[in-house]
């Protein structure tokens, strides 16, 4: 069985893992920007970025993964917006990197009006992006890929509902199909997916979901635009939830195409819309 | 192919493999409200929030479902 992680932060995770992770099937990962546990200065993102697109990728080579990631200032250091601003000029350059799917993980944090406001700012930059690439091109141009962060705990659902608002608001500019909103739980992600939008499920050991509570929410919502994802990071997590998910699938009786489907191919489709990811989405043949 | 809607177990299947992992969870629930009243100046939390969550919580349980984890989730979220 291969796996792609879709939201994972390896820059916080030792080599071991990265050979836990090829030993356990998955052959990409997708590594959004974060917050690295301190606020950093400008010039400390520019040296993530570099780490994210220079040296995370030959790290994960060696092991036969393919690594990709997602630019952005994190939602948790957006408050600042003198920092943001000189942030978010930084990240155009990083755009046209190899490894690079888009800007993410963008969104809110504890739901303030600065931290709207940046978002908004991002998700302007991608779709700007995207007209910057082909010049030239229509407006009907697609923008950049986009992955969200969705707030923690009680700040989630009025965070959710914000994101949607906002997002609704670019009309047209924006195609929910080429966003993924992630850290959906019971509560929010039916609103993600009615309005069209990729959903995923992070599994931690406390908070977010569990992987019984994961497999339900596939249950009764659906697989069709759902991603599963450890969001392994330097806090309590494991890089190994994502397949306990597949596990906890698998002992329900969940057929192998439907697992297939849900932690490879998924991704692969979201992620292949923009023509650097690689994996494409594969099926099984029973001979 | 699309994943089942439903859960693929029966229902007697799925109180068999998850009742035990039901049981523990509840009596950890238990030991820890137990240890919060055992532990020193108990007084100053009767008031908290975070209490009243788990008593509506626990409420919710108790309850006819459906979706009873969607409920809990919505009672701990900000409005």
């Amino acid at each position: 069985m291969f796996f792609i992680d879709p939201h994972i932060h390896m820059v916080s995770r030792t080599t071991a893992d990265y050979e836990l992770l090829a030993l356990s099937g998955v052959v990409a990962v997708s590594e959004p920007a974060f917050w690295a546990g301190f606020d950093r200065s400008p010039a400390g993102f520019v040296d993530y970025f570099r780490q994210l697109t220079e040296f995370e990728p030959a790290r994960a080579a060696q092991f036969g993964i393919d690594h990709y990631c997602w630019i952005c200032l994190n939602p948790k250091e957006a408050e600042d917006l003198g920092k943001a601003r000189e942030v978010l000029a930084e990240i155009s350059r990083f755009l046209d990197q190899p490894n690079v799917l888009g800007i993410g993980e963008i969104g809110l944090n504890k739901n303030t009006a600065n931290e709207a406001k940046v978002f908004q700012q991002h998700v302007q930059m991608a779709i700007d992006a995207a007209h910057r690439q082909a010049a030239g091109a229509s407006p009907a141009m697609p923008h950049a890929l986009i992955l969200i962060h969705t707030p923690h705990l009680q700040d989630k659902l009025k965070g959710t509902r914000l994101i949607l608002e906002m997002l609704k608001d670019f009309g047209p500019a924006i195609d929910p199909g080429r966003v993924l909103i992630d850290h959906v739980e019971e509560h929010t992600i039916k609103l993600v997916k009615d309005a069209g939008y990729w959903a995923g499920m992070t599994i931690y050991p406390i908070s977010k979901a569990t992987p019984q509570r994961a497999v339900d929410m596939m249950e009764m919502y659906g697989p069709e635009r759902l991603c599963v994802n450890a969001a392994a990071d330097w806090g309590v997590s494991d890089p190994l939830n994502t397949h306990r998910t597949m596990h906890e699938a698998r002992r329900r009786g969940h057929p192998l195409p439907v697992l297939l489907d849900v932690f490879y191919n998924n991704p692969a489709r979201f992620f292949g819309q923009n023509p650097r990811f690689k994996p494409k989405p594969m099926q099984v043949a029973m001979l | 192919m699309a994943l089942t809607v439903t859960h693929p177990r029966l229902a007697r299947e799925t109180l068999d493999i998850y009742f035990l992992e039901v049981r523990a969870r509840l009596l950890e629930i238990a030991a820890t409200l137990d240890r919060i009243d055992r532990s020193a100046r108990p007084e100053e939390v009767v008031a908290d929030p975070r209490l009243a969550f788990v008593r509506e919580a626990l409420a919710v349980l108790q309850s006819a479902g459906p979706e009873r984890a969607r409920r809990i989730e919505e009672l701990y979220s900000l409005k």
